[in-house]
């Protein structure tokens, strides 16, 4: 191997032609899984795309006017009418014989409830869009709220535990088999702990003729209570306890997971976030809803057969690990 | 050439002929033989458009916007309940300034459940930032609806056309369509300068603080006081191309030397005209035919309204509990003339009650006659078949 001089960290991002969608600069809190997954899936997606933007945290801590961090073309409308929009330029694009792909983003509030009428007759009409959920599991741009993609016994503002109530009560909507019940040709989850595997899933969608979804689990280190160093831990633990099954779907089938080598019990996950403090409380109730919690992460792993059968390139573990060397896998 | 045809299927027709890439539409009546008509003309190969049918009015509008701001000339329809359901994104439309045109086939609201025609709808979206032009027969339809593209596209404003529900829409008479020449010449390719496009990427509909927030509002009134003269001038070079107007702002008709005048929004204008032309011996009134509602044509208003003692505004809404929507708008606008007429206000005609040549007499009687009315009312309401303590 040639003897070669030693370059600054900056110098050798320089030299890496990256195209950046997103720009940093912007007013996202430390630690943002939301900000990390949508500069991941603009990266992945490339410059020939024009983005559709839900209101939300996503809208608000890039575009300040007259400031915005995007380098891509971009419109935010209103909160419920993301893929509508989405549609509407696809629908243009399309008559006018424009290659350029769309992409709608949205955070669970504008996913799973505000914006899911929307986004199901998108999905039905079979508009080339690329619907990008980045779920972060409560309305967090108007602090805190519960919405349908908060998980059980989460706390938030509006699910706050109390004398009667341990968190939110109801369970969170499983969205991705309501999307697959609409046999687009392609579905799938990700994570912001896995960005290679987010990367991947993006270019796949955006291959993929017709209407495509991707639900992004992305941390709020303001609203799930952790600290902002440790989102991509959170991120990870999420996927490897079961609770964020890791799949893919075609036509509504599941194609592939991302297999779990060793699933690790849901507490690891939860007692890092303060909102779900009250769940380790020593009291009876506090007990049932870690087992509820758990039961839901089991379910998981034998519905979508996460269980990895041994040590695998593409699992839990070695997916995204990277090793010294650049060799991504040992 | 004069074809019989329903309003509706004109306008879908006229519509064709403007060359929207993307329609996107959400059934209701009385809206519904508009984008009947254009998914036909789409079917049969006539209309190289996108016929978008979603899910919804508030997509509907969505999928126009977004049509809009990826380069596409876009247009929707609707109406009532569909106009109150759309009114979010009808507001961010114009708020962001984006080209489109829509037409409202005007209808009651809900509740009760009523499906016929009055203006409510399109008054309840008063305030939107939408420029709103109301037409008084279907060949003013046609003729707003081509000028309407041209007006959105060179303002960057949306524009409404006001169509009365089931009176217009589902009339069927003799109507001239232009020619497919004549459009193309009037109408220009549709560009908007704010759009989006990956060779010169912009973000459109940020966030806006306070210190930025009075002056996109303050640019947004002063674009559509502008637009006045873009309706006249619309109004007045479709007429070089057909050889008939539809009386730009405002068109003053009736006999002008009368001192009573009656301002009227949309199709009640043609049996006012007729109940008058009909009997020689009912007093003559000067029409106002208020065609643009928004922009208000303050300075038009004063104008036409020089030398009347009364003025009758009759309208097809209300506004419960206070009373009249035009009549305190056209009240205010004419305080600063000279000589002021004295201003009555009244509705008539709600949820499709028909108006009947009588109508003009009740007017007359009820402002000139002993027994003047006070205040606002529904002219046209019986009191009477209701329980004593709802009179």
């Amino acid at each position: 191997m040639n003897e070669q001089p030693l370059q600054s960290l900056d110098a050798l991002r320089a030299q890496q032609p990256r195209f950046r969608g997103l720009e940093s600069g912007h007013r996202a809190c430390q630690g943002c899984g939301e900000a990390l997954a949508a500069r991941l899936a603009t990266e992945a997606a490339g410059p020939d795309v024009v983005i559709a933007n839900a209101t939300g945290c996503l809208e608000v801590f890039t575009t300040p006017w007259p400031q915005s961090a995007w380098r891509l073309p971009w419109i935010h409308s209103v909160f419920g009418n993301v893929a509508a929009v989405a549609a509407g330029m696809e629908a243009a694009l399309k008559q006018q014989g424009r290659a350029t792909q769309v992409l709608a983003f949205a955070g669970d509030g504008g996913t799973f409830d505000i914006g899911f009428q929307a986004l199901s007759g998108m999905m039905e009409r079979g508009h080339n869009v690329l619907f990008i959920c980045f779920d972060n599991e409560a309305y967090m741009n108007t602090g805190v709220q519960r919405s349908g993609s908060t998980p059980h016994a989460a706390m938030t503002t509006t699910s706050p535990p109390g004398a009667v109530r341990m968190g939110k009560r109801h369970m969170k909507k499983d969205i991705l088999s309501i999307i697959a019940a609409h046999h687009i040709p392609y579905a799938a989850t990700a994570s912001v702990a896995y960005p290679s595997d987010l990367r991947n899933k993006v270019r796949r969608a955006m291959d993929t003729e017709g209407a495509s979804f991707l639900q992004i689990h992305s941390p709020c280190p303001l609203g799930w209570g952790h600290d902002g160093s440790l989102t991509i831990e959170v991120a990870r633990l999420a996927v490897q306890t079961g609770l964020f099954p890791i799949i893919e779907m075609e036509r509504g089938e599941l194609i592939g997971t991302l297999p779990i080598r060793d699933p690790k019990p849901v507490s690891e996950y939860l007692k890092l976030q303060n909102r779900f403090r009250h769940l380790f409380a020593d009291a009876y109730r506090a007990r049932k809803e870690l087992e509820h919690l758990q039961a839901i992460a089991n379910r998981n792993i034998e519905r979508f057969e996460l269980r990895g059968v041994g040590i695998e390139k593409y699992d839990t573990e070695g997916a995204d690990t990277v090793h010294r060397g650049g060799d991504r896998w040992a | 050439m004069a074809l019989a045809l329903e309003g509706s299927q004109a306008l879908a027709r006229t519509i064709a002929l403007c060359r929207p890439q993307v329609v996107a539409a959400y059934p209701i009546t009385p809206q519904t033989h508009i984008v009947e008509g254009i998914a036909k003309l789409v079917a049969d190969g006539k209309l190289d458009c996108e016929m978008v049918s979603v899910e919804s009015e508030h997509s509907a509008a969505s999928v126009a916007l977004g049509a809009a701001v990826a380069g596409s000339r876009a247009y929707t329809a609707s109406a009532s309940q569909g106009i109150l359901l759309m009114a979010e994104v009808l507001f961010d439309i114009a708020g962001l300034r984006i080209p489109l045109v829509m037409t409202c086939a005007n209808r009651a609201l809900s509740g009760p459940l009523n499906i016929w025609n009055d203006q409510q709808d399109s008054m309840a979206v008063r305030d939107a930032g939408w420029i709103q032009l109301y037409c008084a027969t279907n060949q003013e339809a046609i003729d707003t609806t081509v000028q309407a593209f041209r007006i959105a596209e060179r303002c960057e404003l949306p524009v409404m056309v006001c169509v009365d529900g089931f009176t217009l829409t589902h009339t069927l008479e003799p109507l001239d369509l232009p020619s497919a020449e004549q459009v193309d010449g009037y109408l220009p390719a549709y560009r908007f300068h704010h759009g989006l496009d990956p060779a010169d990427p912009r973000s459109l509909g940020t966030l806006v603080a306070p210190e930025h927030f009075s002056e996109v509002r303050h640019a947004h009134h002063q674009a559509l006081l502008r637009a006045q003269t873009e309706i006249e001038k619309a109004d007045s070079d479709w007429a070089e191309v057909v050889g008939r107007h539809c009386g730009g702002l405002l068109e003053v008709r009736g006999d002008p030397e009368a001192r009573l005048g009656i301002l009227t929004l949309g199709s009640v204008l043609g049996t006012l005209e007729d109940a008058m032309d009909n009997d020689p011996s009912l007093p003559r009134a000067r029409f106002i035919k208020l065609r643009s509602y928004r922009p208000f044509p303050t300075e038009a208003l004063r104008e036409a309204c020089e030398g009347l003692d009364t003025l009758i505004v009759l309208e097809r809404a209300l506004s419960p509990g206070a009373g009249g929507i035009v009549g305190p708008e056209v009240q205010t606008a004419l305080i600063e003339m000279e000589v002021p007429p004295r201003v009555h206000n009244f509705a008539a005609g709600l949820g499709g009650r028909d108006l009947s040549l009588d109508l003009y007499r009740q007017l007359v009687d009820a402002v000139l006659g002993e027994n003047q009315r006070k205040g606002f009312s529904i002219i046209d309401a019986d009191p009477t078949l209701l329980p004593e303590a709802d009179r």
